[in-house]
């Protein structure tokens, strides 16, 4: 069974004395067969969490179940489990064959015929029956990350650990083998964690996405969860691109009318939304995607906004505003056109907000789910 | 076809100023190679002449003999010098790749408690001149009853701190996650340094052996300490006796020079890739 458990998972690198805490008291619970992408920015922590997983770093305090085994004294080949380096991590002196069967050859008692064929059917399937003659450095990027991902697969494990697999690769076969990625992981049906920085690989390959932030868990959950139901600040600015905007507001409760007021912009809040509210603070931040901000229609007086810079990438543009000393971002429908300077009246519909708490950053007020969650998705991809 | 790098504008490949600087180059480095050559050259044609004077540099003998290599072969234990030189620089040369390529991985591939500290103490013994060592270890070998024998010529030498250096920046430079990958390919991590770092420090492997066999080939000062007899002579101390012995026979010194030298040429032909790159991986003159 390739359930996985991190459970109170710590780890402090002792550096002469200064102590650093790379993974604080991690909970984590992965389903046999399930793609669980922990993502983070860097010096979060999820390569330090991978590696523990692995058994290439003891962890201090906590422990961590590969089925139904306590693992964490264990050593890396005895926790059936196969890694993917970022860097691939190819034996320099060894044929691609030579590679996937290395492991094969010094952790299982089968006969050399064997492994040949094993070999031989992963090489198939990756389609590199081509290149396994060949040695590492004759191959190219895309080659050697096959190879590598058919040296995990060969060893038939109950868990594949990938680390940032696809950062060294060019951006079109990043996007081609996220898909093939993707792919060969339901097929396989090998429970999977996968570590990465790049927040669109994230979304796109996770069942489930784990945030992690100076070595805590932010939030786990599906991709668009984390996307709609941000649980905290730092979700919300890291998902989703380009980023959410964020504004510091105080909001004023009142029996009349609920008001939020920024620095440079006043807010009505409506008495539906203000029950919605899971926490009445006062100090708060108003945060609001950019594909949510929309032109104001004749009929509504909207906010006063300046476009400093627009970023046309097609489908939408990107137009960057100023309101007042507050900047933000907006993605606008790619057919209409904005000059740099032009004043334009904006409109942040109330049922896109998302509010947090100044103080703790966790959200008190996430935005109700578009209808058509395609949609929404479309935008983030 | 690929552009060479002379290719470009303004590079003229003809031209009296082209040629006036080949012309020049060349005449260096020819110059540069004869002075080079020049030695071995007279070491040969000394040994085959029949009576050189230390002054007189012949550089073409009159009559060609072999006479002094018959004195080598027939009067002095020539062979039995070239074996002890052969037995020393061979076995030195076995167990320094044996220790210093395993202290090598430990030091940069390994954790242990106070690693890099006793990396910097091993490394600071070089900084200690050989002659301060001398006359400690000649009493130690003496109480232990070494001297005049192969384990007292040995011994003290079967591992350094260079070839540990050497060895060690060699594995630093090779990417740990290989051997990452391969303990959770089941390795240990005896069968990690073995199967995965050893045949990629090959290079470095050379260099240090090549290195090794050299230093201890022209090895002087210590065999002609702890070799007390003649039979324990290697052909440094050799070269040294026959030149006291016979006074002034320089076809003979010449000869025993030759002889001497005739190893040393042939690892280097055999092993001249490996030699060259050697010289830039330790970055140390020849």
């Amino acid at each position: 069974m390739g359930h996985v458990e991190l459970a109170e998972l710590t780890k402090v690198f002792d550096n002469d004395g200064n102590e650093l805490v790379a993974v604080n008291d991690l909970n984590i619970e992965i389903e046999d067969g399930e793609f669980l992408v922990l993502v983070g920015p860097s010096g979060c922590g999820k390569s330090t969490t991978l590696r523990c997983v692995a058994g290439l770093e003891r962890t201090t305090r906590g422990e961590i179940w590969i089925g139904d085994e306590e693992v964490s004294d264990k050593k890396p080949k005895n926790r059936d489990i196969a890694m993917v380096f970022q860097n691939y991590a190819l034996y320099p002196h060894m044929s691609a064959r030579e590679n996937m069967a290395f492991g094969l050859k010094i952790s299982t008692d089968l006969s050399p015929d064997e492994i040949s064929t094993r070999v031989d059917n992963t090489a198939e399937m990756m389609g590199i029956q081509d290149l396994l003659e060949k040695k590492p450095g004759e191959l190219s990027g895309g080659q050697q990350q096959r190879v590598a991902l058919g040296r995990a697969i060969v060893r038939d494990p109950e868990v594949f650990l990938m680390d940032e697999p696809l950062s060294n690769l060019d951006a079109k076969l990043r996007s081609s083998m996220r898909t093939e990625l993707q792919d060969l992981q339901q097929e396989l049906g090998v429970t999977t964690v996968y570590v990465t920085h790049d927040q669109v690989e994230a979304m796109t390959m996770g069942d489930r996405i784990a945030i992690l932030n100076h070595g805590e868990l932010c939030q786990v959950g599906t991709p668009l969860e984390c996307y709609h139901h941000p649980d905290n600040r730092f979700v919300a600015s890291f998902i989703g691109s380009p980023s959410m905007n964020f504004f510091d507001a105080e909001i004023q409760y009142s029996d009349v009318r609920t008001e939020i007021l920024t620095d440079s912009f006043e807010y009505t809040l409506s008495e539906s939304t203000v029950d919605r509210l899971t926490d009445r603070v006062t100090n708060a931040v108003l945060g609001i995607r950019p594909e949510d901000i929309r032109l104001a229609s004749d009929d509504v007086s909207g906010i006063q906004a300046t476009v400093t810079v627009t970023e046309p990438i097609g489908e939408r543009t990107y137009v960057y505003l100023e309101i007042g000393d507050l900047s933000c971002t907006a993605s606008m429908p790619g057919n209409l056109t904005f000059k740099p300077g032009e004043e334009i009246e904006i409109d942040i519909p109330e049922e896109r907000i998302h509010l947090f708490d100044q103080e703790t950053d966790e959200a008190v007020l996430n935005r109700v789910e578009p209808d058509d969650q395609a949609e929404a998705y479309s935008k983030v991809a | 076809m690929a552009r060479s790098n002379y290719h470009y504008a303004g590079y003229d490949r003809s031209g009296p100023r082209y040629w006036a600087k080949k012309l020049g180059i060349y005449a260096l480095v020819i110059a540069g190679a004869l002075w080079l050559v020049a030695p071995f050259w007279w070491t040969i044609t000394g040994a085959l002449s029949e009576n050189p004077g230390a002054g007189l540099v012949v550089f073409f003998p009159a009559e060609p003999t072999l006479e002094n290599f018959e004195t080598l072969v027939n009067e002095v234990p020539i062979g039995r010098w070239f074996l002890n030189a052969f037995i020393l620089a061979g076995t030195v040369t076995l167990f320094n790749v044996t220790f210093d390529t395993l202290a090598g991985y430990a030091f940069a591939k390994l954790e242990f408690f106070a690693r890099d500290k006793i990396f910097l103490a091993f490394i600071g013994t070089m900084m200690i001149p050989g002659m301060v060592t001398l006359i400690p270890v000649y009493i130690l070998l003496s109480e232990l009853g070494w001297i005049n024998t192969y384990r007292g010529l040995i011994v003290p030498f079967i591992a350094s701190p260079f070839g540990i250096f050497l060895l060690r920046q060699h594995f630093l430079s090779l990417p740990t996650s290989l051997g990452e990958a391969a303990r959770l390919d089941g390795c240990n991590k005896l069968q990690v340094f073995y199967h995965i770092y050893l045949p990629l420090a090959k290079p470095a492997v050379a260099t240090l052996g090549i290195f090794t066999f050299m230093f201890s080939w022209n090895d002087f000062e210590w065999p002609l300490i702890i070799a007390t007899s003649e039979s324990m002579y290697t052909l440094p101390v050799a070269l040294f006796a026959v030149q006291g012995r016979y006074t002034q026979d320089w076809g003979l010194v010449m000869a025993t020079a030759a002889v001497m030298v005739l190893p040393i040429i042939v690892v280097f032909l055999l092993a001249q890739r490996h030699f060259i790159r050697g010289m830039t991986l330790s970055g140390m003159k020849g």
